[in-house]
């Protein structure tokens, strides 16, 4: 090719400057036709795919309740769905062409918190409210005013389990066994032994590991020479199954219970019997006797032909506690969708009441289960 | 070559990118920020190709330099809270140009103890490095570890992005032109030769590597300012393989072919995720009738490279065999 330089960056400056100017503006916000579009981006592939799939299902589900219900404000939902491969710098580009392409009144994700804070700005840049169906980290809702998620944060499922270890467990001392290189982990332990010790408890002993270790011996000989009523284990079902196992090796019989990080299929078939009589919480159970709750895993079952999970039940919260909002603003105007969904109170959701405090986080209550015979049974609901 | 020429070009250029920034608020804000992603893709893709197209040598690690400037350009940049476009356009520039200082003193690190290596034990080196940066600043809490780092500013402009991306050009294209520049080539097509007539080859790879470095620090100075949020997963191992496709797919040593290729791999996921939003077509009743196209878009992709790379194995824009004689442009 024999072009010269400098005549190749004319022509490229040139060919450039013309991308980008063949569409122009969608000018209809979304409620000039006969739908409302709502977008939503979500990790659909990639590594994040299995918790992805699982909320939009959940999202899509609710779309057609809803507008087998009629719609919303006499119009049929759209959802307008767009996959980021569970990849870093994708999340902008979605939104931003869910925003200005497809002209969105809303915008529904993410699963993850990193790639929930990278659209977040994009959403509150263009006054587009956003609600993510299960960002834990607080710092997610703290990016601006149009910024919701329909789960509980990390603070609130340490004080709940706090709350469960001294009420219902009776327990007076305690042992916390955290994983130093997860942010989750460590939130979780702190909020956990404040809450423990503004109760009356005691924390007796304070062991760490290391997220991919197999070998957890060391902690817990330490921890059982301390002699706790209870070991609290903030951590991920790989390292909590390996860990119930070796503490029932060592003999340490007492009860063992962490947070939503427990909750995965995965959990049971590596912990095995070791697991039984430990708890931990979680945002849903499909046991819930609730009516509400058992209609949508009867839709759901029959939809996708499988158990609704956590997940699932947060996409469909997401987009429920969006069509409330926006019955109650009666338009699509962004602003006032903003208005309305920060003054939502105990909306019936299937995740609980949710109530949209101050912060723009979801108060509403927390899941308690029980393992036994290796299966999650439904213990109690916390309020908060 | 007539040095005048292709400098004046290169300052029409300029200021052709600047008029257009003038006109931003017309163009569709999606398209805009693809616009921001090509030109950092192009500067990332004309750079490596300096190291792995013209010199040779194989670099899996320049997601990581990508991510020493990014980080670098965003943390000096989250200093300034003021609005004086002023000072802002010069704390950009300074941060950008600071990322990829920061980037080339990498590049000079991974590269005087490695660049004695060759060929495949250098890819790995190289994948290493990338590697370490990433798990370095997931464990590094000042900036947000694994959570990621929020960018205040999005300075990043279609001046900016296109400007820098065409003096990346001319500087790359005009160092290989030049009488030193030669000597890359000499060190692509023989080392042993080129060493007997006193070229010295590690000397070559490290410049290389250092300039290489330094663009691919500014390209993640200009992407941290376009996307405002970075995390260490962005910089992954995924994101150099990316490029280096773009450098094959565009011909080793080929920069037009090369830039081409950058614009479109950037554009093709883009491009084909559109055609699902096609409401009719003429002839097909039922609506959105390309939906199917925009579901299955990174699959067409993939199968794209793959029938590309077998069908064009020299490059798609290369008409001669340059991989093994690289051409000048």
């Amino acid at each position: 090719m024999n072009v010269r330089p400098a005549q190749f960056l004319a022509a490229l400056a040139v060919s450039l400057s013309l991308v980008g100017c063949n569409k122009s503006p969608s000018s209809a916000a979304g409620g000039g036709s006969d739908v409302i579009k709502v977008g939503e981006y979500a990790s659909l592939t990639g590594k994040e795919a299995a918790f992805g799939q699982s909320s939009h299902e959940g999202t899509a589900l609710a779309v057609d309740d809803l507008n087998a219900a009629g719609g919303v404000l006499g119009k049929k939902i759209q959802l307008i769905t767009e996959d980021d491969q569970s990849q870093a710098g994708q999340p902008a580009t979605d939104v931003r062409k869910l925003i200005s392409d497809d002209g969105v009144v809303a915008v529904l994700g993410e699963v993850a918190s990193s790639r929930s804070l990278e659209a977040a700005p994009i959403c509150q840049e263009n006054h587009i409210p956003m609600i993510s169906p299960s960002s834990t980290n607080p710092r997610v809702t703290e990016v601006g005013d149009y910024i919701f998620r329909v789960c509980f944060i990390d603070p609130f499922q340490g004080t709940v389990m706090a709350n469960f270890a001294t009420k219902t467990l009776k327990l007076k001392t305690a042992a916390v066994l955290t994983d130093v290189t997860s942010d989750y982990s460590m939130g979780l332990a702190k909020f956990f032994k404040e809450s423990f010790t503004a109760d009356g408890g005691k924390i007796v002993a304070e062991q760490t590991y290391s997220g991919g270790d197999k070998d957890f011996s060391a902690q817990l000989t330490a921890i059982k020479a301390a002699n706790p009523d209870g070991i609290f284990i903030p951590g991920y079902y790989t390292e909590v199954g390996l860990i119930a196992i070796q503490a029932r090796q060592l003999g340490i019989n007492l009860p063992l219970f962490g947070g939503d990080g427990w909750e995965s299929s995965s959990l049971v078939s590596i912990g095995g019997a070791a697991l039984e009589g430990t708890y931990f919480s979680t945002h849903f159970t499909p046991e819930d006797t609730n009516a509400v709750v058992q209609a949508f895993v009867k839709k759901f079952q029959a939809k996708y032909n499988q158990t609704p999970d956590a997940m699932a039940a947060l996409g469909y919260d997401s987009l429920m506690i969006l069509a409330d909002a926006m019955k109650r603003a009666g338009t699509t105007d962004g602003d006032k969708v903003r208005d309305a969904l920060a003054a939502t109170k105990d909306f019936p959701g299937i995740t609980g009441n949710i109530t949209i405090d101050a912060e723009r986080n979801a108060s509403k209550p927390a899941v308690i289960l029980e393992i036994k015979n290796g299966k999650y049974h439904y213990l109690q609901t916390i309020a908060p | 070559m007539i040095f005048n020429r292709p400098k004046s070009l290169l300052l029409a250029a300029i200021a052709l990118c600047f008029v257009v920034s003038l006109f931003e608020n017309h163009i569709q804000s999606y398209w805009l920020y693809v616009s921001y992603d090509i030109a950092v893709n192009i500067i990332l893709a004309v750079s490596l190709n300096l190291i792995n197209g013209y010199t040779g040598q194989f670099s899996l690690g320049h997601a990581g330099f990508m991510a020493v400037g990014g980080y670098t350009a965003a943390v000096i940049s989250n200093q300034f809270s003021g609005s004086n476009p002023v000072l802002a356009a010069a704390i950009f520039l300074a941060a950008l140009i600071a990322g990829g200082l920061l980037a080339a003193a990498g590049g000079l690190l991974v590269g005087l103890p490695t660049l004695r290596l060759r060929g495949d034990y250098l890819a790995i080196v190289t994948l290493g490095f990338g590697e370490i940066i990433r798990v370095i600043i997931q464990n590094m809490d000042a900036i947000g570890g694994a959570r990621g780092y929020s960018v205040i500013h999005g300075w990043t402009n279609f001046f900016w992005a296109f400007g820098i991306a065409a003096v990346t050009i001319y500087v790359v294209v005009a160092l290989v032109h030049s009488t030193y520049g030669r000597g890359f080539i000499a060190v692509h097509d023989d080392e042993i030769a080129a060493s007997a007539v006193g070229i010295n080859p590690t000397k070559y790879k490290v410049t290389a590597f250092v300039i290489g470095a330094f663009f691919a620090g500014i390209a993640g100075g200009l992407y941290a300012h376009s996307k405002q949020y970075l995390t260490p997963d962005g910089f992954g191992f995924m994101k150099s393989i990316e490029i280096v496709v773009m450098v094959i797919l565009g011909g080793m040593g080929n920069t037009p072919g090369v830039v081409l290729a950058a614009i479109l791999l950037t554009l093709l996921p883009e491009g084909l995720r559109t055609l699902g939003d096609v409401e009719h077509v003429p002839g097909i009743s039922a609506e959105y009738p390309l939906g199917w196209i925009a579901n299955t878009r990174m699959i067409i992709y993939s199968l794209l490279l793959i029938v590309l790379m077998l069908t064009r194995p020299q490059g798609l824009f290369t008409r001669q065999s340059a991989r093994k004689n690289p051409k000048i442009a």
